[in-house]
């Protein structure tokens, strides 16, 4: 007959958080999308660096616009996380398991977080360390021991596990995984360009421009948000897609 | 007196689908130890139904219960109830054994459980492949297996023969057979009348979303000489109700209801067309 629940009252966050955990590691594409992104940053701060000759600039920001690419990976991972769910029938076999829809996207919310804001803070310190190591001689290297350096350094990392959520959010908010990607896209990548041409205060407030222009810098630029206000609305807008998804799974039939 | 529920309950349950009334007062029960058949022609309601009481989808009215509890509010959701109602219920890129792992994780199951599942659907030695370039038989085999994993006192299986050659569907009939002589409840739909007649002991008969018979198959063979006549003797006669009375329930009334359309010739003749499959 069935099992009689042992030690647990019932199955949990952990069990949930557990489950997905399991899931993000036993595929493949993960593993390949997050060695893509630190593979990338290094590559990208090592170009940047070695040819870096204006000596005025933000060599640290620079030097960090490697994670660009992680930007784009680690979001769509976020959406996939949710929207790849459906699109095979496994949000079947995952409700089955974690009925309360609230606690399943806390779950996946946590994992894929913390995996994204491990792989993230590993791209933005060896993307700085290698670029700042490849810089001509001459420059003024920045180094960790600057407070405004190790700063920017972090945050980009942050960042990075940010957008990943943001696209989670999409994902549980519209579950179709090219609608959900194309949205993802358009507002993170081609709505900042958009927004530079035609309504370049509205730049600013661009998700993904908010990583690569206020959290990667060591000198905050006057168009830009301040690093800390980037952060505090990236957080925002992460929390107002899970907010906005969670919301709708508990609602919507599956 | 404090009696113990049936292990599954569906209550006046009706759920529309757009303008569709796919369930519609759907009230029956499912008792322990035997093996009950959810049969119904294509667009029923049987997997609307099981997918309803897996908490899946909300109902429009009633309710559902396994152990007297609905499925959201199960403390071991996969512990007490298995399902299986697709195919396809894993990520294509997973392989089998990382598939069962997680689903283990998550409902505090036993990593040997993974195993052993493995084993008993004849898995095991392509657990590490990826899922999805499994045949149809072996995907059924492995939601078979995710359904079987948390040993439940509670089955619903959704045309789980689906797929399987007719070794297959043996060793199904005999496993569904045994799980129920160990006491278990186990509720499985399927098209293949000649296979349910082998397999139940008891028949819960839908047709456009209401119950048409609840009965055990020695009732019905006896009433109408086989289970297949049975079947198409009610699910014929339901048909023509909806020809001759407007509605037997009063939401009917509002409802731009299927079953007038049903009506048509098409829907008379759609009897004969042999269907083998959910769409």
């Amino acid at each position: 007959m069935s099992a009689v629940p042992d030690h647990d009252q019932s199955y949990g966050f952990s069990h949930a958080a557990r489950m997905e955990w399991i899931k993000l590691r036993t595929l493949r594409s993960t593993r390949w999308t997050l060695l893509a992104t630190v593979a990338g940053a290094v590559g990208i701060a090592v170009a940047i660096g070695a040819n870096s000759r204006d000596r005025s600039s933000d060599l640290t920001n620079n030097i960090l616009a490697g994670i660009a690419p992680g930007l784009l990976m680690l979001g769509i991972l976020g959406v996939l996380t949710m929207t790849s769910e459906y699109s095979s029938g496994m949000i079947l076999s995952t409700l089955a398991v974690v009925p309360n829809r609230a606690r399943l996207l806390a779950a996946k919310a946590s994992v894929l977080g913390l995996a994204a804001l491990a792989v993230g803070e590993a791209a933005a310190f060896l993307a700085f360390l290698t670029g700042s190591a490849t810089l001509p001689d001459g420059q003024r290297v920045p180094t960790l021991d600057q407070p405004a350096v190790l700063r920017a350094v972090v945050l980009s990392g942050a960042g990075l596990s940010l957008v990943s959520l943001l696209g989670l959010g999409l994902g549980a908010i519209l579950r179709h995984s090219p609608i959900a990607l194309g949205v993802y896209v358009v507002t993170g990548f081609l709505g900042g360009q958009f927004a530079l041409l035609f309504a370049p205060s509205v730049a600013r407030y661009v998700p993904l421009g908010i990583v690569g222009n206020s959290l990667a810098v060591v000198t905050p630029k006057a168009d830009d948000l301040s690093p800390w206000a980037g952060l505090a609305l990236l957080c925002l807008y992460a929390a107002a897609a899970l907010g906005t998804g969670g919301w709708l799974l508990t609602r919507r039939d599956t | 007196m404090d009696r113990t529920p049936p292990p599954i309950e569906v209550h006046g349950l009706t759920k529309r689908h757009g303008r569709v009334l796919a369930v519609d007062a759907l009230s029956f029960d499912v008792q322990a130890g035997r093996v009950t058949g959810f049969l119904g022609p294509n667009g029923a309601g049987k997997s609307t139904t099981m997918r309803l009481v897996l908490g899946l989808d909300r109902p429009d009215a009633g309710e559902t219960r396994i152990n007297g509890v609905p499925y959201r509010q199960l403390r071991w959701p996969v512990r007490e109830v298995g399902a299986l109602l697709e195919t396809k219920a894993f990520h294509p890129g997973r392989s089998a054994r990382g598939h069962l792992e997680a689903l283990a994780a998550g409902g505090g199951i036993p990593r040997q459980r993974v195993e052993e599942s493995l084993d008993l659907v004849g898995l095991t030695d392509v657990a590490d492949r990826r899922a999805g370039t499994f045949s149809l038989g072996m995907a059924q085999r492995l939601g078979i297996a995710a359904a079987l994993l948390g040993q439940p006192s509670v089955l619903l299986l959704d045309e789980p023969s689906n797929g399987l050659d007719p070794e297959g569907i043996r060793w199904l009939r005999e496993l569904l057979r045994s799980l129920a002589a160990e006491g278990r409840t186990v509720l499985v739909s399927s098209h293949l009348i000649s296979e349910m007649a082998l397999t139940a002991d008891h028949l819960v008969v839908i047709g456009h979303g209401r119950l048409l018979s609840d009965a055990s198959l020695a009732a019905l063979t006896a009433e109408y000489g086989s289970l297949e006549t049975a079947f198409l003797t009610l699910t014929a006669n339901d048909d023509l109700d909806g020809n001759s009375v407007a509605g037997p329930s009063a939401t009917d009334h509002h409802t731009p209801d299927r079953r007038r359309d049903d009506t048509s010739l098409a829907a008379v003749t759609r009897r004969r067309v042999p269907t083998r499959r959910n769409p």
